[in-house]
């Protein structure tokens, strides 16, 4: 029998418990999560076409990702940085801008927020099949820049899923990538206008600070950690990018390359399990390593 | 949770003087903003109803010209709706049972985590939040291999499992976001009354962790719903093929007509605006609270 108030009494028992409790959670973690990852290192280091013998090349797997033309990963990291720039300073900056207007109190307050919330929960697929079909030569796009006369009589039609040097393919793939996620930054930073507290408002708008003033320094300054977790969420969100990039641009194009989209590409069509780890591995590495610098260049502000 | 609702309070902030222009020039952002959310989806389910030569006509956007003037229903009656159930079915299964692990494998993390003391586990609870940052493509070869090795591939199972571990780290944290707030007053009393640690699980913490429930399935859903890389992988036979890959295939099959690729599209779409529409604010509160709580 447990003795009253004597919580922290650690009995066989509750050992047992504890590992009963947390069994379901570390067994999926540990072989979903954690395994493949030692797993990816561990094959990175390999020419293994996923069947037969596997050779050790050391690290030639990524040596031939930064060096080879047949492997456009620079081109695809060159690409993810472009998105995740995008993302930070023209997403957020727009979801920010919406966020601090609706929280100001506004006529129909729910409606917008519901509204613009609405691509996020769309299936990516849809949105990938729409936006194709906006961006054909006979599409929306074209048809709307027509309209508004921004293409003359003459000129031809604008393709933009044209792939190559000169074609629009990568600003094409972003577009809609950033379009679909500004209302869910929208949403959490509203959250964030929200939680400060009205008093404190009002208190700066008797001693006389213009709306702009309040939201400049009393509003975002306290909106520092929902800020965070978009700039992580949006950066992260970023490297791990693969839908719309695999359906707008396809697995093999180089001027549209993404990491993810490059991965699939090594696995299934080119069968180099090795070089597909390589990739995952990096992007392990990115993920992390960009989430602890976030954290980092917060922290310093905080204090 | 009492936090977390506050967001809807009525304003009790409203625009003073001086900023009334400014009001007014966020009000016009808004709606215009609004606007090119509304625009695309409003133009899906129109073309959806039209032939080429009438989506490709210019000068045809807004009510009422943008309507079709020929409603071209067979481009719905033509699709091909037992595979668009299958995939929908297939989906709901995978999504269902996927949240289900994770959220019965969460809980009782959480609880041994925040509840029972033990000197790891921090460690342990950071361990997990490590799982937010993983991102998917990690387990994507090594996960492959396992299941073609087991002879997995090409079953529901192989999509269930995978998607209940990403969904996991979100759910724990989540679950120790509500398990907080339930009193332990409550568990010393039970064990008071001669429960034991399960006992005190199933008794008092899953009945009083219920409201965490439909934020914890919310916001893993959408995860699960919408993924693609997984299941254009693991699964290859239309059978089990989720609704995201079936309705990539699907349009596939159409390339020169546009309007039955939008038939498609908007019938995949629509169960979610309904369900969106019946359950924005509680959709909305979900993901809130799976943020904010990070």
């Amino acid at each position: 029998m447990r003795k009253v108030g004597n919580m922290k009494h650690r009995s066989a028992s509750d050992t047992i418990s504890i590992i009963v409790f947390l069994i379901p959670a570390v067994l999926l973690f540990c072989v979903i999560l954690i395994a493949p990852m030692v797993m990816s290192a561990y094959y990175s280091f390999f020419d293994w076409k996923g069947l037969g013998e596997a050779k050790f090349i050391g690290l030639s797997n990524y040596k031939e990702l930064f060096t080879s033309e047949l492997t456009p990963f620079p081109s695809a990291l060159k690409n993810v940085f472009i998105l995740a720039g995008l993302s930070v300073f023209l997403q957020l900056p727009i979801s920010l801008g919406l966020a601090l207007i609706l929280g100001r109190g506004i006529k129909g307050e729910r409606f917008f927020l519901s509204v613009n919330f609405i691509p996020v929960l769309i299936s990516t697929v849809v949105i990938a099949m729409l936006w194709k079909i906006m961006y054909q030569p006979k599409g929306l796009f074209n048809n709307l820049l027509r309209i508004t006369g921004i293409l003359k009589e003459g000129d031809s039609n604008i393709l933009f899923l044209a792939d190559g040097p000169k074609g629009h393919l990568l600003g094409s793939v972003i577009a809609p990538m950033l379009w679909q996620y500004v209302g869910y930054h929208m949403l959490l930073m509203y959250a964030g206008v929200k939680n400060v507290s009205p008093e404190l408002r009002e208190a700066a708008m008797i001693d006389g600070a213009t709306p702009w003033q309040v939201d400049r320094y009393i509003v975002i300054p306290s909106m520092k950690p929902v800020i965070k977790v978009c700039v992580i969420f949006s950066v992260t969100g970023s490297l791990k990018s693969y839908d719309l990039p695999a359906l707008l641009a396809g697995m093999r194009s180089v001027t549209a390359a993404f990491p993810s989209t490059m991965l699939m590409n090594q696995m299934f069509k080119a069968n180099r399990y090795g070089m597909g780890s390589a990739i995952a591995v990096l992007l392990i590495l990115m993920c992390f390593a960009f989430a602890l610098l976030i954290n980092y260049i917060f922290r310093e502000k905080d204090e | 949770m009492a936090k977390k609702s506050a967001i809807y309070q009525p304003n009790e902030y409203t625009i003073r003087k001086g900023g009334k222009a400014f009001g007014i020039f966020g009000v016009i952002m808004l709606i215009i903003w609004s606007l090119i959310n509304l625009y695309p989806l409003f133009w899906m389910i129109t073309f959806s109803l039209k032939d080429n030569q009438q989506i490709q006509k210019t000068h045809r956007f807004l009510l009422p010209k943008g309507l079709p003037n020929e409603w071209h229903w067979e481009n719905y009656k033509a699709l091909d709706y037992s595979s668009l159930l299958t995939y929908f079915k297939n989906s709901v299964i995978v999504t269902a049972l996927a949240i289900l692990i994770s959220m019965v494998a969460a809980m009782m993390a959480s609880y041994a985590i925040m509840r029972i003391q033990w000197k790891a586990s921090k460690a342990v609870n950071r361990m997990f939040l490590l799982g937010i940052t993983i991102p998917v493509q990690a387990s994507l070869v090594p996960v492959y291999m396992i299941c073609r090795y087991f002879d997995w591939l090409d079953t529901r199972w192989s999509l269930i499992i995978p998607y209940a571990a990403f969904a996991l780290a979100m759910s724990i944290l989540i679950a120790n976001s509500f398990i907080v707030g339930i009193p332990k007053d409550l568990d010393e009393a039970a064990y008071i009354d001669g429960c034991s640690r399960y006992g005190v699980f199933f008794r008092i913490i899953v009945p009083l962790m219920l409201p965490s429930v439909s934020t914890i399935a919310i916001y893993s859903f959408l995860q699960c719903w919408n993924e693609l890389m997984f299941a254009s992988v693991f699964v290859s036979s239309s059978e089990y093929r989720t609704l995201p890959v079936g309705v990539q295939s699907y349009t596939g099959t159409f390339t020169v007509k546009w309007g039955p690729i939008g038939a498609v599209i908007t019938i995949a779409t629509i169960p979610m605006v309904i369900t969106y529409v019946l359950l924005s604010r509680k959709i909305q509160e979900s993901f809130i609270a799976g943020a904010i709580k990070g």
